[in-house]
């Protein structure tokens, strides 16, 4: 399992209610159903993530998730989480609203837009950076809205919902997320635990 | 049947009848003293009996949906695409069994069997079925083959409230749900449809009132009219123009009522054929079990509540071009399973094809439905093993 979604596993509290945005293959809930008793559902747009899903028995509902939760009832879940697609959102703050709306808590992974060495692409290069977490090309990346770990951290303060835990990760490496010094400068992904 | 028969054809197959001597009670309220049910199956069944698929047909469907009867047989069974060795519901897995509804026109009981009570044809005292009905009677079947519960209910457009029925009224006897290109109940339009196909028959000189086979006759006339306006709403306006145009059958206008357009010439050959080879009375009462199919409305409009029943997972699948179901009417269903916190997937299909897409090959469709179906198959086979 990649490393971001192994952190998130440990996090899961057993049995919970879990819908997950922009779930891919399935891969996390799966894992969770199998090993935690999670139920609940995937939403996701991708076909081929859809028909992987549907191969390992994972609940995928296909829905564009800028068109919003509004089919989903308040407290409908325990948990929401969200992996890797804050930053294709048109409104993510929106998102994190109706997040918190479906249920109480939310996990959400994003790249860190202010990692070292994105810095230094932008600051010394003068270039857009690609990396692992940013594979895209500034003319052809589906990412429109990039944050910080410290921009997230201000919009969660903002909309009044309290950060819980968070953590940073460099590369796909296991054992490799901690509570850095400096995440903001450090942490290739950052990982936020919000709850309302 | 193509010379050379491919390797994912379940090839020639031969319909079965299955007699039934207990009554059946209708949702009408009045009684089948006796009832036949034609039906076809592919595959083997296992010694759990737990691979059996159900295949519930659309309006105009039978028992035939895949193979070939005769081997010069034109055209396979309608759901040929997607039933056979390999395919998404793959017979080397499954036992997949395929029902003519009651009240059908394909060897099942209907108005055009002879009614025992008075020695004449049903007709049109053949009772109104439901969707309930069907459902009741296939279950019957499944107790005549020994299937306590099947691995899955499969079905698209009027099927697909078959699966939806079943799932609601025997939760216990379906393991997994597909619905494919329905709605959890007719919209206005698709009920005025329908009234225009009903008046197009009915108003026909030939009809005698439904007992049209006493005067020896047909009403040819109206069927073909309630089949031309029928496949209107099975296409999408894309497909239509994409095959025909604006192109005519002759060099010029001719400025007459003849056929002009290719599309005119395509509907009329469209309703010649199937008035010649479908049951008026079958139509009528076909186009009522759709009418009348509501579960919500059973249940103070509230469909979450009325599908509380269900315990099987569901697969939900709509096509981007329907619009006689559209997919905002899957997405309702989607989304009060959800409330009703059911195990539900939805896939909406891109295809051009409008409602008749769920018949036709297509790529994301089959890895969606073969998938799902996968899985089934999966689950079975090592709760098989367990068992053995």
């Amino acid at each position: 399992m990649r490393a971001d979604l192994a952190l998130i596993y440990d996090w899961v509290p057993q049995g919970a209610r879990v819908l997950d945005l922009g779930c891919g293959d399935g891969t996390l809930l799966a894992a969770l159903s199998a090993q935690k008793q999670v139920t609940g559902y995937g939403l996701e747009i991708d076909s081929d993530g859809i028909s992987r899903c549907l191969e390992k028995g994972v609940d995928v509902i296909e829905q564009d998730l800028d068109q919003g939760l509004a089919n989903i009832p308040d407290d409908a879940f325990d948990l929401v989480i969200m992996t890797q697609a804050l930053q294709v959102l048109r409104r993510p703050d929106l998102m994190l609203d109706e997040m918190l709306r479906v249920a109480n808590e939310c996990i959400i992974a994003f790249p860190n837009f202010a990692w070292w060495r994105h810095r230094l692409s932008l600051g010394l290069k003068g270039r857009m950076p690609v990396s692992r977490s940013l594979p895209h090309a500034w003319y052809d990346t589906p990412n429109i809205h990039l944050s910080t770990f410290r921009d997230f951290s201000d919009l969660c303060r903002m909309q009044g919902h309290t950060i819980t835990d968070r953590a940073v990760g460099n590369g796909s490496k296991e054992g490799q997320w901690r509570h850095r010094r400096w995440p903001n400068l450090f942490g290739q992904d950052a990982i936020f635990r919000v709850r309302r | 049947m193509p010379e050379t028969l491919s390797s994912t054809s379940v090839g020639l197959v031969t319909p079965q009848v299955a007699r039934f001597d207990t009554p059946l009670m209708l949702a009408c309220g009045r009684e089948l003293p006796a009832f036949e049910l034609v039906y076809e199956t592919y595959g083997t069944l296992n010694e759990t009996a737990s691979n059996a698929v159900l295949i519930c047909h659309a309006l105009s469907g039978h028992h035939h949906a895949a193979g070939y009867h005769h081997v010069d047989d034109r055209k396979p069974g309608w759901w040929d695409a997607h039933i056979g060795p390999g395919k998404s519901i793959d017979t080397r897995r499954f036992f997949v069994i395929s029902v003519n509804n009651l009240g059908g026109c394909h060897g099942s009981t209907g108005p055009s069997s002879e009614n025992p009570a008075t020695g004449r044809i049903w007709g049109p005292d053949f009772p109104l079925m439901t969707v309930t009905d069907w459902v009741h009677s296939q279950a019957m079947l499944a107790d005549r083959l020994g299937i306590q519960q099947f691995a899955a209910v499969v079905g698209g457009s009027l099927g697909g409230m078959q699966v939806l029925q079943w799932a609601m009224t025997l939760p216990e006897r379906v393991a997994n749900a597909t619905v494919i290109a329905a709605t959890p109940r007719l919209s206005a339009q698709n009920i005025a449809f329908n009234e225009v196909a009903r008046q197009a028959i009915r108003s026909d000189p030939e009809f005698f009132d439904g007992w049209y086979s006493e005067h020896q006759t047909l009403p040819r006339q109206g069927l073909r009219l309630a089949r031309m306006v029928g496949h209107i709403t099975y296409l999408s306006e894309h497909s239509m123009g994409a095959r025909f145009g604006r192109d005519l059958r002759t060099d010029s206008l001719n400025y007459g009522y003849d056929v002009e357009f290719e599309v005119e010439s395509y509907l009329r050959y469209q309703g010649d054929t199937f008035s010649t080879r479908f049951d008026a009375n079958t139509y009528l009462l076909m186009t009522k079990a759709l009418d009348y199919f509501d579960p919500a409305g059973e249940h103070d409009d509230n469909l979450p509540q009325a599908l509380s029943t269900a315990s099987c997972r569901f697969l939900v699948v709509s096509f981007s071009t329907d619009w006689r179901f559209a997919p905002a009417r899957s997405r309702e269903l989607v989304d009060a399973l959800l409330r009703a916190g059911k195990h539900v997937s939805y896939a909406n299909i891109d295809s051009p094809h409008g409602h008749d897409a769920f018949l036709l090959p297509n790529e994301r469709y089959e890895a969606v439905l073969g998938g799902f179906m996968t899985r089934i198959a999966n689950d079975v086979e090592r709760a098989a093993g367990d068992h053995a």
